[in-house]
């Protein structure tokens, strides 16, 4: 942490803008992060993938009974058992604190003397986990299903299914105890007739702990199609599924090709009130963003070289944490981007790994993303983060000399300003936003201006050149 | 940037047509001159689908990118012109550079650049009976893409009311340009059409999904601009169908046997070679 914070310095001194009050570039401290926890039973996929070769790591905060997880995935093949694995949870927790978007705040000096003062403050906490069990398989010849493997791994007993029918297919998993929706016969036809292999998991409550966190699967695959089947999930859900997608590659973002990919809207000034609410502050901004797509997009949330970050919102990941996450290319030999940055560029990462790391989060349902989720890898490398920016004001004595009286005029217009940014974000009123925002201090009559009334505004001439008598 | 951006395309009507400001009947004559040539209804749609992917989608067309592309083309177009001893020509290298952008995304500005030179140079240099046989954007985009990691083409970036509007305008760029190159353009969209929804039927997806499979940004502006092209397309109605449904067959496999995004644009360069016999030559 303390390496951490003297490399920010560093980077900032060496910009001569950091030192003005806008300089936003990127510095400024870390103070918290959205994380997937917010969102009600989100699920959670990270792809590793180079050419052919994916590895596919699928978590869910699957919160009720291990008995009554299920898990049925559409496969292209039968993986063999060497191909199927279960990771640490921590990973997906890591990777998902890494991308997180996140809050940073800046500290205004006091105007009269040159200086900075700065702070350093906390992250927020997390929470804990889910639970268990179930029974396996029998033959059903005469449903025309194949069990073409069968398998144990870690918690799970996991078969690999091949049908001649939905019908029968669907019969057989409620026989055996998934539970299978109503309405998934087409949804089930349709991956049967491209061909498809149905990967069926539950909970082995012999091998389960019942206090455990259900691990998350892996499978490692070759497929010349990059995409993540989601119709399943759709069929007589009520409500939305939320999912997030953390695509790790070696050449560049990701992208999806069949919707379209929106940045989140970031790097913006926010009220400093958010500070203790940044989780309601993400969820309403991500509502409504959604809503202004008509719900027809896939949101990047963030998108960087896994060698670094700035500000990092968790450090990044380890080679080896990245290996159990299925990125297998690590350790071959190919260039290593992040030697070629200048060396105060490069942030603290444990060392520079040949990564880049894109999160997107979707919100969808069968009518606002029908098809499943086709995607590619592009050469855009370009880092790109959800970073949201508190400025704290300096307070003190408005009076003690001009600038602090000029600075105590900006404030106002920057307080209206933040509020107008939050409304256009979230959809939130403002005119609730102005009435928290004076409760907060944050306005004329918080400053003691005027007797309480804010000054009306100059002009821009006014402004110009420094006449500031009428 | 919106304002500047419009005032580049103020300027560049200006340039076009630079008497028409100066006229009393200035609406006939704006339509009459810009009628005079086919292509410049290509031009202004295809200079407006910029406008529009540049403005509404988070990694659309670029600056940088159409000059660079337009630094390549015109490049080529003047090389060419001076080795084959024929006028120097810059609208159809215009209306590359503009496919080449509004289609092709890359990491370096060398690759759009790379695109606009190779479609246009293998405008010059790969020749049947006096006539080009591959679409210039197409096959700069297609060899640009395969040669490369660091370009490609991103389809799916247009959302659903831009995707409609940019149909509009060049369903009615091709009308207005060439009422008779409308049936490939048509063609080839009820081709890939029945394709689509012919499998969705069979797989037993609903109707949705072929359906927004056709809201595709590289679909349409190779629908209208690139299959269009009148010097690498069969001169018979027969012919330009067939052509079509081969482009379309070809395209819709790709998508579905080895997952290529934008199958269309390597189908063009592949078909391309089909029915050459009937052509005729003409002019570069």
């Amino acid at each position: 942490m303390k390496l951490k914070t003297l490399m920010m310095a560093g980077v900032c001194a060496l910009t001569p803008l950091a030192l003005s009050p806008n300089a936003s570039a990127f510095c400024g401290f870390y103070v918290a992060k959205a994380e997937t926890d917010l969102f009600n039973e989100a699920s959670k996929v990270a792809i590793a993938r180079d050419g052919d070769r994916t590895v596919v790591t699928m978590a869910s905060d699957y919160q009720g009974e291990a008995s009554e997880f299920a898990m049925v995935i559409p496969v292209v093949d039968v993986p063999e058992r060497g191909q199927i694995n279960v990771a640490n949870p921590a990973l997906m927790d890591h990777l998902d604190a890494y991308t997180a978007p996140r809050l940073v705040e800046y500290f205004d000096e006091n105007p009269c003397e040159e200086r900075r003062r700065l702070e350093e403050i906390t992250v927020m906490a997390r929470r804990g986990g889910a639970p268990l069990p179930s029974a396996v398989a029998q033959k059903a010849e005469d449903l025309g299903v194949t069990i073409e493997a069968e398998y144990e791994v870690g918690e799970y007993d996991i078969l690999i299914l091949s049908a001649e029918e939905s019908d029968g297919l669907i019969t057989w998993l409620n026989q055996e105890g998934y539970n299978i929706p109503d309405g998934a016969e087409e949804t089930v036809e349709a991956y049967l007739r491209r061909g498809m292999k149905f990967f069926v998991a539950k909970v082995s409550l012999e091998r389960h702990d019942g206090n455990a966190e259900l691990r998350p699967i892996q499978v490692a695959y070759e497929d010349e199609e990059f995409m993540l089947p989601i119709r399943l999930g759709t069929v007589n859900v009520q409500g939305k599924q939320e999912l997030f997608v953390f695509a790790m590659t070696r050449n560049g973002r990701v992208e999806t090709t069949n919707y379209r990919t929106v940045k989140l809207p970031s790097d913006m000034d926010v009220p400093v009130y958010l500070k203790d609410e940044f989780g309601d502050f993400y969820k309403d901004m991500f509502r409504h963003q959604v809503e202004k797509e008509n719900g027809k997009a896939v949101f990047m949330e963030y998108a960087w070289d896994m060698s670094w970050c700035d500000p990092c919102a968790a450090d990044p990941l380890s080679p080896s944490e990245l290996r159990e996450l299925g990125v297998h290319w690590l350790g071959d030999s190919g260039p290593r981007p992040n030697e070629s940055r200048p060396p105060l560029l490069r942030r603290p990462g444990p060392q520079a790994v040949d990564v880049f790391v894109t999160r997107l989060h979707l919100r969808y349902d069968a009518s606002t993303f029908p098809e499943d989720l086709k995607f590619q890898t592009t050469g855009d490398r370009t880092n790109y983060q959800g970073r949201y920016v508190l400025r704290h004001a300096w307070r003190g004595d408005y009076e003690q000399c001009e600038a602090a009286g000029e600075y105590a005029n900006t404030l106002v217009d920057r307080w209206d300003t933040e509020a107008t940014t939050l409304a256009s974000l979230t959809g939130r009123d403002i005119d609730e936003i102005r009435a928290r925002m004076r409760e907060e201090g944050m306005s004329a009559s918080g400053l003691g201006l005027e007797g309480g009334e804010p000054k009306p505004k100059r002009k821009w001439w006014q402004r110009l050149w420094g006449n500031r008598e009428e | 940037m919106l304002k500047k951006a419009t005032s580049c395309l103020n300027l560049s009507i200006f340039v076009l047509f630079p008497n028409i400001m100066t006229m009393r009947d200035a609406p006939v004559r704006l339509f009459s001159g810009v009628n005079s040539d086919a292509r410049h209804w290509q031009l202004l749609a295809l200079a407006s689908l910029f406008f529009l992917s540049r403005f509404v989608s988070d990694f659309g067309a670029s600056f940088t990118a159409f000059g660079a592309a337009l630094s390549g083309a015109m490049l080529a177009q003047f090389l060419g012109a001076r080795v084959t001893g024929t006028r120097f020509e810059w609208k159809s290298a215009a209306i590359t550079t503009l496919g080449v952008t509004i289609l092709l995304r890359a990491s370096d500005p060398v690759f759009w650049f790379g695109a606009g030179l190779i479609g246009i140079g293998a405008k010059f240099l790969i020749r049947f009976n006096g006539k080009h046989i591959f679409n210039p954007a197409c096959l700069g985009i297609a060899v640009i893409t395969l040669a490369s990691a660091g370009a490609w083409v991103s389809p799916g970036q247009w959302g659903q009311t831009p995707i409609v509007a940019a149909f509009a305008l060049g369903f009615a760029a091709l009308v207005l340009s060439s009422a008779k190159r409308l049936d490939i353009a048509l063609g080839f969209l009820v081709f890939f059409a029945a394709l689509l929804f012919g499998r969705a039927m069979w797989l037993g997806d609903p109707m949705v999904i072929p359906a927004h499979q056709m809201q595709n940004g590289a679909l349409l502006v190779f629908a209208f601009f690139m299959i269009t092209d009148p010097r690498s397309t069969p001169d018979s109605r027969v012919g330009r169908l067939v052509f079509a449904a081969c482009v379309a067959g070809l395209a819709a496999w790709l998508g579905w046997g080895p997952h290529v995004r934008g199958g269309m644009i390597y189908a063009l360069g592949t078909a391309d070679d089909f029915d050459r016999p009937d052509f005729t030559g003409e002019a570069i």
